[in-house]
């Protein structure tokens, strides 16, 4: 019998209003992770995977965006239905999140050392001096040199790589229950992206923090986590285990998205010779919840049924799931 | 290996003439078409109202102090019984008069400065922008009442002396649009195909730097119309000649008595910049391309 | 550190030197000879004063000599003599000064106290009470002549409703301790400086809006939340220090114009400071008064961009190491 996971989510939606009416950004969406556990969500941009990690830390944008159902349970708690006040005391110490940008995630007029230690006051009821000592020790933990020394530095004086570790030890300063990274790496150098992903995969295994990866590289998946949501257009299209997914994908965009990389895709297709995009775009917001697969524009597989009605969740072996009406003829 | 298919192109807007959108974006705003009307008729009172009207705004006509309506007087008198109406209506030529020239001035300096510092860069920009600072370094009021004081109060002189204090706000916005356009492809191809720096600068990148000019201009008649009632306010400027801040300076003392006579002149100044400034504001969203593009 | 504060020393008293050789060539320009101009306070001179006015301005050396001359003696105090006062320049213009800074700095802070609370407040709600107040209050602050503001104010408070005094700094019939004294300035000084900070508090609402809304769109606030602070802390701690920066900028920027301000606050109201002086000089034709004043007016200007500068350095780390 495994344990309760750690975060699990049923049936989310979450509504923006739009010039043109209300869409689900997020649409029938659960999922779950255990403490330990790495999870990718996968998909283009716009696909909602920044709004899942928005969602669980109670940031959706306000008064735009809404969470309409659904639930978020938090080791039990159901975050959707807990006042502001409590969700403050959660976000930051038991969900914390790491964001894209680390040039300018960082307040500018405060030192790297306090940005940490506010968070440390804030949730874990320490003095000014404690707060900054641990601080200190969290820059150390990331893999700062002279922790002391930089603790004091404005995030100006820092390069971007190291912006990143900062973001990592504010995030990871009040040991939280699940850890969110929102493309941590994709501004930074490649040679410094592989240096953010070994910290994060270290202080994962030190501390069991569950860890929701969000990116649209598939290598970083296969690298890093053991399960992985592929996302479109605000539904979760796939869901399994990374080995399971990748070698042999349910659903054609995921498909689409493994060919594109490399050596992916040797593994899945050997006589494959050129490299497969996946052309078109997302579908505009105003599509978004109609009732058909959504990838249907998109899709070579695409028929009748697909522009009709949305394709229901299927399992194919154990955790694997996928939304696709041609499910069988993809891989 | 399958085909995906191929994506449809989104369907491209056909671009419009600039001025036509400009005036549209301009006409939707309401408050600038308010501001744009009231303008109109300020302007046009100013010019047709003093005739039409036919009363001496010099001469005294009726008691002093008759309040607005009694007599026939439609805003009554002022201390020396001068109808206040008519005084108005001659005031606005002068306001609205010494405003535009002082603006038109200043804009001219301005424009100068700012492009052959932004243009030129180097040791010209540096000299230009320490000579503009002294500018905003002096406190710009007093600057002119010096000069008033020292060559005479009379029109020509006050216009000066409005315009060579005013003109730094233009000059800064200026050298930033010189900046931007000069290292934009068209003028490096206008260089290339040997354009003389006069050409370069009147003919390439000035026409290109005029939107955010064009609206600094607007809203500096607005300013020099407030800086002329302010030196008239203080009786710095020809006794002879009527003007809204100068009814206002002459009758303060009398507020006791018959305040209409400061209210009245001043909402004219305060109608008149706040048409202007609206005007301003319409032109800024009308010519502000980021805007534009939402 | 050090070095750019003493460049921007330097610089600073490069623009008052400036400020005197402009002086000097004002005085030059103006029609007919220096002696005749300062004399006409007197409503012409004669001839022995005529001299002495020649002498003390050195008018039969050289031009440049005269102008060394000139600036020497503005650098060691000496702004000329007034001959309508009868007092040295300096000495009557150091007793108005106190007025004048009293009036600027008190409606400077005011407008930015209330310029920067009123930007916050509609900041957070771009589409609230307060942010079209904020959007009148522009327009009103641009529009209205500031005398006749003070005037209709006046006429409301009082005349019609005697709530604040009409005219001067201090009533003269006053006994009692400083106290009561300062309590009676501070009485005089609610409608002047109210009046002056009408003009600056519409323009630092609004940047302070405009710079407020645009941080709170930024990536650190996002962070800042993400932390699980208060919205207040958000607000004041992680917003505001990086809003203020543009709106103390401007402040300072402005600081020339507040000084203009209240030379026609200072009529309105009969504040005995240095623009009150300023007209008094004017009609009287006293020149090196009025010179006089335009050297100290860009003084305090000057003085003020230099603590500005100070103030910028505290709020942006950037500024204060060296990276723009």
């Amino acid at each position: 019998m495994p344990p309760d996971p750690i975060l699990e989510v049923k049936g989310l939606r979450v509504e923006l209003s739009t010039r043109s009416g209300t869409v689900p950004v997020l649409d029938d969406l659960s999922f779950s992770i255990d403490a330990g556990e790495t999870l990718a969500f996968v998909g283009e941009s716009g696909c909602g995977k920044s709004m899942t990690a928005l969602a669980v830390m109670g940031l959706v944008p306000h008064p735009i965006g809404r969470i309409a159902s659904g639930s978020i349970r938090l080791a039990g708690e159901d975050l959707t239905r807990v006042p502001e006040k409590r969700m403050r005391a959660v976000r930051g110490n038991d969900v914390s999140m790491i964001f894209q940008e680390p040039m300018t995630a960082l307040n500018p007029v405060y030192t790297a050392g306090e940005q940490i230690a506010e968070s440390l006051r804030r949730h874990q009821d320490m003095g000014r001096r404690a707060a900054w000592e641990h601080a200190i020790e969290m820059l150390a933990a990331v893999g700062i040199p002279d922790p002391r020394g930089r603790a004091s530095a404005y995030p100006h004086q820092m390069s971007g790589g190291q912006r990143q570790r900062v973001m990592i030890a504010m995030a990871l300063a009040c040991r939280p229950k699940v850890l969110i990274a929102d493309e941590p790496t994709t501004a930074l150098d490649v040679t410094v992206q592989a240096q953010i992903f070994e910290l994060l995969k270290d202080l994962r295994r030190e501390t069991g923090t569950a860890l929701i990866l969000i990116t649209h590289d598939m290598g970083v998946v296969a690298e890093m986590a053991e399960r992985m949501i592929v996302m479109y257009a605000g539904r979760k299209v796939e869901d399994g285990m990374v080995t399971d997914v990748i070698a042999e994908p349910k659903h054609p965009y995921t498909r689409g998205l493994i060919s594109c990389v490399p050596h992916l895709a040797e593994v899945l297709t050997e006589e494959r010779p050129d490299l497969t995009e996946v052309p078109g775009v997302v579908p505009p917001l105003t599509q978004f919840g109609r009732d058909m697969c959504l990838f249907s524009s998109r899709c070579p597989l695409a028929d009748d049924k697909c522009w009709e009605e949305r394709p229901p969740e299927r399992r194919f072996g154990a955790g694997h799931v996928a939304a696709c009406w041609h499910a069988e003829e993809v891989s | 290996m399958t085909d995906f298919a191929t994506p449809v192109p989104p369907e491209i807007e056909q671009p419009r003439a600039p001025l036509a959108e400009t005036t549209e974006m301009f006409l939707h705003n309401h408050a600038a078409v308010a501001g744009l009307i009231v303008l109109v008729l300020v302007v046009l009172a100013a010019i047709f109202g003093p005739s039409l009207y036919g009363v001496d705004p010099y001469e005294m006509v009726w008691a002093p102090f008759t309040p607005p309506g009694s007599e026939g007087y439609l805003l009554g008198t002022d201390y020396l019984g001068r109808d206040l109406l008519a005084g108005i209506l001659a005031g606005a030529r002068v306001s609205l008069t010494i405003g535009m020239a002082a603006a038109i001035m200043s804009v001219f300096i301005g424009i100068t400065i700012g492009a052959v510092a932004g243009f030129f860069r180097g040791w010209v920009e540096e000299v230009l922008m320490r000579v503009t600072e002294f500018f905003q370094v002096l406190p710009t009021l007093l600057f002119s009442m010096v000069i008033v004081s020292l060559f005479g109060a009379s029109l020509p002189v006050i216009t000066v002396a409005i315009g060579l204090v005013s003109w730094t706000a233009v000059a800064r916005i200026t050298r930033a649009e010189f900046m931007r356009i000069r290292e934009l492809e068209y003028v490096m191809a206008a260089r290339a195909s040997g354009a003389g720096n006069f050409k370069l600068i009147f003919r390439v990148v000035l026409p290109n730097a005029l939107p955010p000019i064009i609206v600094q201009a607007a809203l500096m008649v607005g300013t020099a119309i407030l800086f002329e009632a302010g030196l008239s306010f203080l009786g710095l400027t020809d006794p002879n000649v009527v003007s809204w801040g100068q009814i206002i300076g002459s009758n303060r003392p009398y507020i006791l008595d018959a305040n209409y006579t400061v209210t009245l002149p001043g909402l004219a100044i305060f109608v008149t910049v706040l048409a202007i400034s609206l005007v301003g504001d319409g032109l800024n969203d009308a010519l502000n391309p980021r805007l534009r593009a939402r | 550190m050090m070095f750019t504060i003493l460049q921007k020393v330097a610089y600073s008293g490069l623009l008052l030197l400036a400020v005197i050789v402009l002086n000097f060539f004002l005085l030059h320009a103006a029609p007919g000879d220096v002696a005749d101009t300062i004399a006409q306070s007197m409503g012409g001179a004669d001839a022995e004063t005529m001299e002495r006015i020649r002498a003390d301005y050195g008018l039969d050396l050289p031009l440049w000599q005269q102008l060394l001359e000139y600036v020497t003696g503005v650098l060691h105090g000496d702004l000329g003599y007034s001959f309508f006062f009868n007092v040295p320049v300096t000495e009557l213009l150091l007793e108005r000064l106190p007025a004048t800074l009293l009036l600027v700095i008190t409606a400077q802070l005011l407008a930015l106290t209330v310029g920067v609370l009123l930007g916050v407040i509609s900041a957070r709600r771009p589409n609230g009470l307060a942010s079209h107040f904020v959007t009148l209050l522009a327009l009103f602050g641009y529009s209205a002549p500031v005398f006749w503001t003070g005037i209709m104010l006046l006429i409301v408070f009082s005349l019609m409703v005697p709530i604040f005094p009409v005219a001067g700094m201090s009533d003269a019939t006053l006994t009692g301790g400083w106290w009561a004294h300062a309590v009676d300035v501070a009485h005089h000084l609610v409608l002047p400086a109210i009046t002056l900070a009408s003009i600056f508090l519409a323009l630092y609402s609004r940047l302070c809006r405009a710079s407020m809304l645009e941080v709170l769109g930024s990536d650190y606030i996002r962070t800042a939340k993400a932390k699980g602070l208060s919205e207040g802390q958000v607000v004041v701690k992680h917003a505001l220090k990086n809003a203020l920066s543009p709106v103390v900028t401007l402040a300072g920027l402005q600081f020339s114009a507040v000084v203009s301000g209240a030379v026609l606050v200072e009529t309105v109201f009969s504040w005995p400071g240095l623009g009150t002086l300023a007209l008094q000089s004017i009609i009287a034709r006293d020149t090196p008064t009025i010179l006089g004043i335009l050297f100290f007016s860009s003084l305090v200007v000057v003085v003020v961009n230099l603590i500005t500068d100070m103030v910028l350095r505290l709020i942006d780390p950037r500024i204060r190491t060296g990276v723009a």
